[in-house]
């Protein structure tokens, strides 16, 4: 069961480490969408996972519209993670809306239902089969690490994690759009008080949370497959993220990712079937000492 | 949410018992599995509607039922009462364990680690291939002759859940149910009138934790089967749906959510796979068209604060 063997090699411990930060640029992507739409409207989305479903699948149908030219991956990375945005705006324009001043669990049973009723959709649309998406050619092959294989497509997503993270760093600490955010999440009565579109704010975040669910599915599709349940089994782990960086802080979400990827990748060296139980674990852990996460704030509503 | 009239009890008890004699065994099937869901359901409640918590992970005491009824009759040969009675047991005692850390929490994170739980359950079922069968399933668990036919399971099933449905109404009904609804109108009042409040909630958990493995139990006997899904965070949502659309606030209400789910599904799926979009769209017309939402559906015209007091004083009359 153990194969420990490579645990000399500076090199294995390199291409590991490497695989954990890649899996954790894919669950910070998920994840901070999901703490940025908790943190600013309150509502636990349970639906984030369909959404990043409905990504790598918009993906899938995409990449085949434009078969053969070298740009498929790109365009359909945009136009997927955009569709996405679009398809949230609506959805919490038309569902979560009328809901925002009802009890906490109605909210939630709106998210449920969109999960029932999306994951639905994509069986309509898709068909039950599983589906997959090739690698762009230049990120087909895989680099050498000291005589390790690692895949050239994971540095697309190394790259592209803290790039995200950046930009939206930039977003909420730089432009209006962002002030508008940090304002609302501290207290958003008083930023509609002062005459802000709060609506409009949050149909805004909602579609940037999606966004960043439907870029982490369309990022997705080329390294496992597509099917239908996938959006369960990725809620289950962005909430671990998101509960141990800390509900609503965007750099908890980061230091959780970073966190649960290498523990993931590591865990599964040592006790290959049960490295899941540790990331659950770890969740206990952090809600039993610490219950509002690493860098979160406590709740205080 | 007073007492049912006697009348209404003989009555509903008659027509469960007449039922396997007068239905084909399509239709008796679907009532085992509604008695199952709702006893599972009214168990849930003790928490969401009496106590106020919301647990995000009870799927982890009901798939720990089945698993520990299924493990000990397949590959322990135990005697099947002892299987049986040692599946609500052990989902107790998880209950404690688990309950002990997740009520000094509150609200989401109360939630949160229920989930937590409940995930490291299932996780531990799915990945176990030599003991539980992956994600296979646990299958084949062998049922005494006597339970092996449907008609038999569901008197089985009847007097199981009767019995505990019975014990679990006398418990809400008696000082300790008072004090459970004082502490879901305003915790800290009830522990301002000497109520141990954070003890009750614990207790309140393992008898619900321990219910739904009784549940679960009779789920893997019902199925020949335990399945990691049974465990899974879906198993929890379930539960809270037919909670909330049955009506926490009234007893048996629950279980009245998980027949018509149940019995709404198996017409459904008889003219289309697509159940879970029809779920959905009854959900969210359930949450748009009752402006007071699901959760008032079934309350008391008392405002809350009425309720408040009504709660407090009855637990002070009964503490006396």
């Amino acid at each position: 069961m153990f194969d420990l063997g490579g645990l000399g090699d500076p090199a294995f411990l390199a291409v590991q480490c490497l695989n954990g930060l890649t899996q954790a640029m894919f669950l910070f992507l998920i994840a901070s969408g999901l703490t940025l739409i908790f943190g600013v409207l309150g509502v636990l989305n349970f639906a984030h996972g369909s959404l990043y479903m409905l990504g790598a699948y918009l993906s899938y149908t995409i990449t085949s519209l434009f078969v053969g030219s070298p740009a498929a991956f790109w365009i359909s990375l945009v136009l997927a993670s955009a569709g996405v945005a679009v398809v949230g705006a609506l959805v919490e324009a038309t569902f979560l809306r009328p809901v925002y001043r009802r009890e906490e669990l109605e909210q939630l049973l709106v998210t449920y239902a969109l999960v029932l009723i999306i994951s639905d959709a994509v069986k309509f649309i898709w068909g039950p089969d599983n589906r997959s998406v090739s690698r762009p050619a230049i990120l087909a092959g895989s680099v050498d690490i000291g005589g390790r294989d690692f895949p050239t497509y994971n540095l697309l997503v190394l790259a592209l994690g803290p790039l995200v993270a950046l930009l939206l760093w930039l977003v909420l600490s730089r432009t209006q759009f962002g002030r508008l955010i940090r304002a609302a999440a501290n207290d958003r009565e008083m930023v509609g008080v002062v005459g802000v579109d709060v609506s409009r704010l949050f149909t805004g975040v909602f579609a940037l949370g999606a966004w960043l669910g439907g870029l982490g599915g369309g990022l997705a599709a080329p390294v496992g497959a597509i099917y239908p349940g996938m959006d369960v089994e990725v809620i289950a782990e962005s909430f671990i993220v998101v509960v141990v960086g800390g509900m609503g802080s965007l750099t908890g979400t980061l230091l959780g990712a970073l966190i649960i990827g290498q523990l993931n990748s590591f865990g599964i060296l040592f006790f290959p079937r049960f490295a899941l139980v540790f990331v659950y674990v770890l969740m206990v852990v952090v809600l039993v000492t610490r219950p509002w996460g690493l860098l979160g704030k406590p709740l205080a509503r | 949410m007073r007492g049912y009239p006697p009348a209404l009890r003989i009555l509903l008890a008659t027509v469960l018992v007449l039922v396997p004699l007068a239905f084909p065994h399509f239709y008796l099937l679907l009532a085992t599995e509604i008695l199952i869901m709702g006893l599972f359901a009214v168990a849930f409640n003790l928490l969401l509607g009496y106590t106020g918590m919301v647990s995000f992970g009870h799927a982890a005491f009901y798939g720990l039922g089945a698993y520990a009824c299924g493990l000990l009759l397949k590959k322990a040969g135990a005697p099947f009462a002892v299987a049986f009675l040692a599946a609500p047991v052990l989902a107790a005692a998880a209950a404690l364990i688990f309950g002990l850390l997740c009520i000094r929490l509150t609200r989401i994170y109360f939630s949160m680690l229920t989930l937590a739980f409940s995930q490291i359950v299932w996780a531990v079922a799915h990945k176990w291939y030599s003991l539980t069968g992956g994600d296979n399933g646990l299958v084949a668990i062998p049922v005494p002759d006597a339970l092996a036919g449907p008609r038999a399971f569901y008197l089985f099933t009847l007097a199981c859940t009767g019995l505990a449905v019975g014990a679990l109404w006398r418990l809400v009904n008696a000082p300790f149910g008072r004090t459970l609804l004082a502490i879901r109108e305003n915790a800290e009042r009830a522990e301002f009138v000497g109520v141990h409040v954070k003890r009750m909630q614990l207790l309140a958990f393992v008898i619900s934790g321990g219910v739904s493995g009784l549940a679960g139990a009779l789920f893997a006997l019902f199925s020949r089967g335990a399945f990691p899904d049974y465990a899974f965070w879906t198993k929890s949502a379930e539960v809270l749906l037919m909670t909330l659309l049955g009506g926490p606030f009234v007893f048996l209400g629950p279980a009245l959510g998980a027949g018509i789910l149940i019995v709404l599904n198996s017409v459904v799926t008889s003219f289309t796979e697509y159940w879970p979009v029809v779920l959905g769209v009854i959900l969210l017309a359930l949450i748009y068209v009752f402006p007071g939402g699901v959760m008032r559906l079934f309350r008391s015209r008392a405002t809350p604060a009425a309720a408040d007091d009504v709660a407090m004083a009855s637990t002070i009359e009964a503490r006396r």
